[in-house]
């Protein structure tokens, strides 16, 4: 199956052609956004760490900031670094450059400031956005698509219609040769022994059991109750009453596919192909960066209750089972599987719906979020700060 | 439309697709069944008598214990299941 996009050096394609202005820190943040505001086509990220950092996670901040540069809806790429901060802008932009897309970097100490910074950087800028507005978007497979699996504001709707819809077009896209990533460990608690049984490599079966074991041991080493975080209070009113009623509806996003790998938390995805773990939180700006960070180039999230996310550099198709969200939430909301609820449609056919709009989606036509400008972006944390 | 799903033959729950009035019946499967309370859309009522820490299915899965009696008919929510992962709060 064909879409258009944009062919990479590395062989990779986007359905996007950002230019990403990456902070390498919370510092160097605003810089990033004045200097992205001052050139169209530009995105940047609204990073919040990068700074007294431990070890794991300030590795984690690099992983997934790089990530997001190597994205393939990323064309070219200005890292903009402080300078004393704990990842360096140099060897940012080195990783990046890997893939070979246009890379280039500034820091603001030395360029002499706030002022200067933004204007050295609007000056690298503008000439990369004016060569990627003239490249052509071409046919491309599709099954070199990665696709992020979410759902946020679940209620039971979400197990019972839009996470079996969305596991439909997942296992669509993984039969044509794609891959697809299901994540958010701590949804996955009191569901992984399903899951578990669906991966044939036995040391990746190991690592996805060890994931969702070490986020509940957490949990229980904290001395917290997880019922105070989890269901969320939106969740309890929609009906969720456990995790594990959480989890057993929001593992049908996984299809019927079988597991080909787990993956670290913004890993970068293989490349075989097939549907993957990705150990995230259930928080879904978290979630959906590192998989965004790992490559997924399209994100399909469903919802019960109503939610607007939005990714900087991915866009986001919502779909809820909820007949009732889908009608308060016109903004918001691009497929209706609460017509499975309510107006006896099947899985299969709003499946087949869903489908056809990533397509159009991958070919350039923008689902709500991305149409409203939604583009959340938060890094998961192991530790605190120092 | 059937106002309730019964989404597995093990499951001792199911989901009510809209709300159900207490001292509404419904059929199941050939049963009445008769809400004990006022059920919210989308919440769950028992079909089965469940034991005080007995397990309640949903999916054919475990989505919980029983805090308290649980008997045909009742509302399924917070106030008579819990959640029996991640509990740092029942180590000793």
């Amino acid at each position: 199956m064909k879409i258009q996009a944009y062919r990479r050096a590395n062989g990779r394609f986007g359905i996007r052609n950002h230019l990403l202005v990456m902070p390498t820190s919370v510092c160097a943040t605003a810089t990033a956004e004045r200097i992205a505001a001052l050139v169209p086509g530009a995105v940047s990220i609204p990073n919040q760490h990068g700074c007294c950092q431990i070890d794991s996670d300030l590795s984690l901040t690099q992983k997934t900031i790089v990530g997001f540069g190597k994205n393939a809806n990323v064309g070219a790429v200005l890292v903009v670094g402080l300078g004393c901060d704990g990842i360096q802008a140099s060897a940012a932009a080195a990783e990046v450059a890997e893939t070979g897309k246009p890379v280039q970097h500034i820091v603001i100490q030395e360029c002499g400031g706030t002022l200067k910074a933004i204007a050295k950087g609007a000056e690298l800028a503008a000439p990369m956005a004016r060569e990627l507005s003239m490249q052509k978007r071409e046919e491309c497979d599709i099954s070199e698509l990665i696709m992020g699996l979410e759902c946020g504001g679940s209620d039971p709707t979400s197990g019972l219609a839009s996470n079996p819809t969305i596991g439909y077009a997942s296992t669509k896209l993984v039969d044509n040769g794609g891959s697809s990533i299901l994540s958010e460990t701590t949804e996955v608690i009191g569901a992984e022994h399903l899951l578990a049984a669906r991966f044939d490599d036995p040391v990746q079966r190991e690592k996805f059991l060890s994931l969702v074991k070490a986020v509940e041991d957490r949990a229980i080493s904290l001395g917290e109750d997880l019922r105070s975080g989890q269901p969320t209070p939106g969740n309890k009113v929609g009906g969720l009453s456990t995790i594990e009623e959480k989890s057993l509806g929001c593992m049908y996003k996984a299809g019927t596919s079988p597991f080909t790998g787990a993956l670290d938390y913004a890993e970068g995805v293989p490349e075989a192909h097939g549907l993957y773990f990705m150990d995230t939180p259930g928080q879904d700006i978290d979630s959906i960066t590192g998989m965004v960070a790992g490559g997924a180039q399209l994100v399909i999230f469903s919802t019960g209750r109503g939610t607007p996310t939005g990714s900087p550099i991915a866009p986001v198709i919502k779909i809820t089972g909820n007949p009732e969200t889908y009608e308060k939430m016109p903004d918001n909301i691009d497929i209706n599987a609460g017509r499975i609820i309510a107006g006896g449609a099947t899985v299969p056919q709003i499946g087949e719906e869903l489908f056809d709009m990533m397509v159009e989606v991958c070919n350039g036509g923008m689902p709500k979020a991305e149409s409203l400008g939604h583009h959340e972006f938060g890094i998961y944390k192991l530790t605190g700060t120092f | 439309m059937n106002p309730i799903i019964h989404v597995n033959e093990k499951d001792n729950v199911v989901t009510c697709l809209r709300p159900l009035s207490k001292g509404e019946s419904v059929e199941i499967e050939g049963r009445t069944i008769t809400a004990n309370a006022d059920i919210p859309v989308f919440h769950k009522m028992a079909i089965e008598p469940i034991e005080p820490g007995g397990v309640c299915y949903k999916y054919g899965e475990v989505i919980g214990d029983a805090t308290e009696a649980i008997g045909i008919g009742d509302h399924v929510h917070l106030h008579n299941i819990e959640s029996t992962r991640g509990r740092g709060d029942k180590q000793l």
